[in-house]
């Protein structure tokens, strides 16, 4: 019991002595999920809102596929990167394996499915007259696009939020095909899960309040930008 | 639109950052986790990044895929600890130029109560001829290491095939392996190293119950991956690793890693044997 508590001090002491270790392994979690979030956002958002609001054959088909997909297994993600991006893979001459190239395509794919499957739903949410309604009124396709999406923007920021919380949380495929390297691909996950390995429980634990914090002050950032209501 | 220039701001700050990750040379070494876990690489390396200005990227795994990597050319030079295994990559052409690193010695832990009576083996052999005999817990790495190769050849040695709920594959590494016998008061297979780094930091409380068998020995060696068999790698810096380890300098961080913290060392040089 008293190793929680130990935890708990010593996550502050971390945090508050600017640990350089604990703020390089946070600042490589925040950087690789962000950009992998905002990547996957970029590709997923208007995937899915393409597939939502598009009718055409086999869209029934899709959207079971990447509601399957939101279930991957992060090490099966992992593993099937692995065989790509060794050496003696396909992607192999690019020499991506164990860098935070890697964890940032892994978590990529990670983020992709979710984003693309819960804009689907978001648009699917949509006023049906919103369409109509913009088109009316002299709106072009894109413009209405743009409305549509805006009218779906509290569905879509809690998309990017979930492809977030999953990306940061994810430890198999970092630890796959990051390495675990340190001061290069340890992310918080990794470094937890290896921390607790060696049973530095009481550094683990620190390592997991940190990691809720900063996942509470994302939340907050996209809450801010979500807007008053 | 305020917001929307601030998340634009945050993404090329994001991108921006990435930058430096791709600069600079780096050098991969695949390697077991007791090195790792010990700390004697953060003691090690060091000065050698310094001295050839180049990243050590450590890839800490067991000893089997250590070398699995090592052959795919995921990696340039590795640091392992299973003697049969290493002729094996060495004789199949995926390494070349294995150099003796240093050695320490493997010894039997488990709780102070001894249920099959291991105090009382005269040889490795027959400690595991006990622990079978009794069905006592027994906790392996089960993960291809250096240690589970070892385990494996004192249980044939021992003419015993382990199977049993008393026979537990844990599939982690050392450390981890340990902390799983101090839990579950188990018997265990574990390199010196760890054990030492484990037991000064009360993280386990188990006894060695057996020790001082030649079959214990416990030798790292360090191989460069070929650059016949894979033209990517970085072969000579490979060499200027292997050149440190074994240099009078970096066997004198092995031979002095660990007396301040431990009382003793946890590693013993092999190639220098006083540096």
């Amino acid at each position: 019991m008293e190793y929680i508590f130990a935890g708990i001090w010593k996550a502050f002491g971390l945090i508050f002595s600017l640990d350089r270790e604990v703020f390089d392994i946070t600042w490589l979690s925040l950087k690789v999920s962000a950009m992998a979030t905002i990547l996957a956002s970029l590709t997923g958002i208007p995937a899915g809102f393409i597939i939502g609001t598009e009718d055409f054959i086999g869209k029934r088909v899709l959207i079971t596929l990447f509601n399957t997909l939101m279930a991957f297994p992060t090490v099966v993600v992992g593993l099937l990167l692995y065989s790509l991006i060794s050496r003696q893979g396909p992607l192999g001459p690019l020499g991506l394996l164990f860098t935070p190239w890697a964890m940032l395509i892994g978590q990529f794919i990670l983020a992709t499915p979710i984003i693309v499957a819960l804009t689907i739903s978001a648009t699917q949410g949509i006023d049906p007259r919103v369409r109509p309604t913009s088109l009316s009124m002299g709106a072009n396709s894109f413009q209405t696009a743009g409305t549509m999406l805006s009218e779906a923007r509290f569905a879509l920021i809690s998309a990017v939020i979930a492809g977030f919380g999953r990306v940061i949380t994810e430890v198999g495929c970092a630890l796959m095909v990051g390495g675990n390297i340190r001061g290069y691909t340890r992310t918080m996950t990794t470094a937890i899960a290896l921390e607790t390995a060696k049973g530095e429980f009481s550094f683990a634990l620190a390592l997991g309040f940190i990691l809720l914090m900063v996942a509470f002050l994302v939340n907050i950032f996209f809450h801010w930008l979500q807007g008053r209501r | 639109m305020n917001r929307l220039s601030l998340l634009i701001l945050v993404v090329i700050f994001a991108v921006s950052s990435f930058a430096p990750a791709l600069a600079g040379e780096r050098l991969k070494l695949s390697t077991t986790t007791s090195t790792e876990n010990s700390g004697l690489l953060c003691a090690l390396l060091p000065p050698f990044e310094e001295m050839f200005d180049i990243k050590v990227d450590v890839i800490p795994v067991g000893t089997g895929k250590a070398l699995k990597i090592a052959e795919t050319g995921d990696v340039d030079v590795t640091l392992v600890h299973a003697r049969s295994l290493e002729d094996r990559f060495v004789k199949q052409g995926y390494g070349v130029n294995r150099r003796e690193v240093m050695y320490n010695d493997f010894v039997i832990i488990g709780s102070k109560s001894d249920p099959a009576e291991v105090r009382k083996a005269k040889t490795a052999v027959e400690a595991f001829q006990r622990i079978a005999g009794r069905q006592s817990m027994y906790i392996s790495r089960g993960d291809n290491s250096g240690t589970h190769v070892k385990e494996l050849e004192i249980w044939k040695r021992a003419s015993k095939r382990p199977s049993g709920s008393w026979y537990l594959e844990a599939g982690k590494g050392m450390g981890a392996v340990l902390i799983m016998a101090h839990e579950k008061k188990a018997y265990a297979l574990t390199d010196r190293g760890t054990y030492l780094a484990l037991l000064g930091s009360n993280k386990i409380d188990l006894p060695i119950l057996f020790e001082g068998d030649p079959v214990l020995f416990n030798s790292y060696g360090i191989i460069a991956v070929n650059p016949a068999k894979h033209a990517h790698v970085n072969y000579v810096k490979a060499m200027a690793l292997i050149g440190w380890v074994t240099s009078r300098a970096g066997q004198k961080i092995i031979k002095e890693f660990g007396r301040d913290r431990f009382g003793k060392p946890l590693f013993i040089p092999l190639a220098i044997p006083n540096p």
